[in-house]
């Protein structure tokens, strides 16, 4: 099955009911399998202007290597899947981008943002992520994070400092340690997972787990897994009514189809001309 | 304003110590920043870990131990107002700074740096990085925290949700919530092998029917609860009148009907 037919992807943002403005960007590409969200951080419009850059820059870039090379290649210099290559490299591309924009112009000082993607192909996710935007997955019923903050209280949690219920009483929440365009490099995150028939990835950004339970993001999903858009917007109102004192924006991805990629000779050969 | 903790015995303040450094060690010795001078106290009997809003309270492997709200504790993570004591000495613990929930700025997301990384206390093991810690991801996964998966609900007929003892799944949200919850509501089943059955609606969304095959949802939201129709042949109807797309908001003693099972949605008390 094609990527396009065997994925359905919505994507939702709102400022939220404090902020006058919307930091966070989304974009998704269901032709090249690809989800990407951004929290940006910074004053004035410059968070703005920091989940733009990488959003965009991690979307197009993708996209249009993928209309000519498949992500199952090998790539050259890291010796890694072309899709697993392409998101960390454009992830640190995007870095590049703000960091040098935020050098250059005095408003932009600062500037940075998080990140979490996805890039579906050949029956499995390629999750890339910096800061505390969260991928998770809905699998028989079952929510679970697939991505780990790289924040101050999950460094704590990690330590065994702070135990998972007591951070949720911790006054150090939104410090993340790792941010896209902050410094001159970034490491992203990245892991391969294999995808099921039926499962829905959410992407968000913090103003949807910190104004709302896991549990009730696994309910929501659950009831209303037979209709995205609703979900979606379910998930943005809940968050909005317990007081959405953050953007929130969710990308939600179901997986109505396989997506194997083609291997045989044929198109081995025709790759190979291809080029 | 920095945390405090202050020193008391038989209900008279001895001494207020801002918890300024980062480490700061309770005991009898002189070297400790606050010293006890007294033989039920250890010579270096406890250190608290500050790390920029939060404290945390260690036990050094006291002789007599301490308790914590009158529990004996080895490590605590300390709220506002926590009573420390130690032998006959109380320390209040006093963190009234506002919190991040209602003070917008301080809930920005911002970046800490890696100069900034906090050092764990010297015998502890270092903060792990960011790396993703073997030990801690077991220990997320036994601790379930997202539960069991959603009990399915037989189709067409809507079932009680899966029992949920006392569950107020706002009272435990991380924050606080903006809006008061509404009246307590209940949807009874009127017609089906389920007739006579009540639904309390006390969780934010309550799912009626089969998701993938016909599902209606009943949220809870700050002004009232709506019924939403999701997906399946079938749209449910209220008071006679079929729903279209948009949550409708519910009013006392409407008349709910979902293939062919009516229900009626009435407030408690």
């Amino acid at each position: 099955m094609r990527i396009d037919e065997a994925l359905e992807i919505i994507s939702l943002t709102n400022p939220g009911m404090v902020r006058s403005h919307n930091e966070d960007s989304v974009a998704c590409d269901a032709a090249c399998g690809l989800a990407v969200l951004a929290d940006g951080m910074g004053g004035y419009n410059a968070g703005e202007v920091a989940s733009g850059i990488a959003v965009s820059v991690v979307a197009t870039e993708i996209c249009q290597r993928l209309q000519e090379a498949s992500p199952i290649e090998r790539d050259e210099e890291s010796g890694d899947e072309l899709g697993v290559a392409l998101l960390r490299d454009n992830i640190r591309k995007a870095n590049i981008s703000i960091y040098q924009a935020a050098q250059s112009q005095p408003q932009y000082s600062g500037m940075g943002t998080t990140i979490v993607a996805g890039l579906f192909y050949d029956n499995s996710v390629v999750v890339g992520h910096v800061g505390d935007s969260r991928m998770y997955r809905l699998r028989d019923g079952v929510l679970e994070t697939i991505t780990r903050d790289h924040s101050l209280l999950q460094e704590q949690i990690d330590s065994g400092m702070i135990s998972i219920e007591d951070a949720r009483l911790s006054k150090n929440k939104n410090l993340v340690t790792r941010a896209v365009g902050i410094d001159a490099d970034v490491v992203p995150e990245i892991h391969v997972h294999d995808v099921q028939l039926g499962d829905i990835y959410l992407l968000c950004s913090d103003g949807l787990n910190d104004m709302m339970e896991d549990e009730d993001i696994q309910s929501t999903l659950y009831a209303m897994q037979g209709n995205l858009p609703l979900a979606a917007e379910q998930l943005i109102q809940q968050a909005n009514d317990n007081g959405g004192r953050d953007n929130v924006s969710v990308i939600l991805v179901k997986v109505k189809g396989e997506f194997a990629a083609s291997r045989g000779w044929l198109a081995k050969l025709l790759n190979w001309f291809g080029k | 304003m920095a945390a405090k903790l202050i020193l008391s015995m038989d209900g008279v303040v001895i001494k207020e110590y801002p918890l300024a450094k980062e480490r700061m060690t309770i005991g009898r010795k002189a070297h400790n920043d606050i010293v006890i001078d007294n033989l039920a106290i250890s010579g270096e009997h406890a250190a608290i870990v500050t790390i920029l809003n939060d404290s945390f309270l260690e036990d050094l492997d006291s002789t007599n131990g301490l308790d914590v709200n009158g529990v004996a504790t080895k490590k605590h993570f300390l709220q506002n107002n926590d009573l420390i004591e130690i032998g006959k000495y109380k320390l209040k613990y006093i963190n009234d700074q506002v919190s991040q929930t209602s003070a917008a700025d301080f809930e920005k997301t911002m970046v800490l740096r890696a100069p900034v990384r906090p050092v764990a206390p010297a015998g502890e093991s270092n903060l792990s990085q960011t790396q993703i810690n073997p030990s801690m991801a077991t220990e997320v996964e036994r601790t379930g925290r997202f539960g069991v998966p959603p009990a399915a609900q037989a189709a067409p007929a809507p079932q009680p949700p899966p029992v949920q003892p006392a569950a107020q799944p706002t009272s435990a949200a991380p924050a606080p919530q903006a809006a008061a919850a509404p009246q307590a509501a209940v949807v009874q089943i009127l017609t089906g092998p389920n007739a006579g059955k009540e639904l309390e609606l006390v969780k934010n969304l309550t799912t009626l029917g089969k998701p993938g095959v016909q599902v209606a949802v009943l949220t809870r939201r700050p002004h009232g609860f709506f019924i939403t129709h999701v997906e399946g042949a079938t749209h449910p109807s209220v008071n006679g009148q079929v729903l279209g797309d948009q949550p409708h908001q519910l009013q006392d003693h409407d008349m709910i009907e979902l293939a062919g099972i009516k229900m009626e949605f009435y407030f408690k008390g």
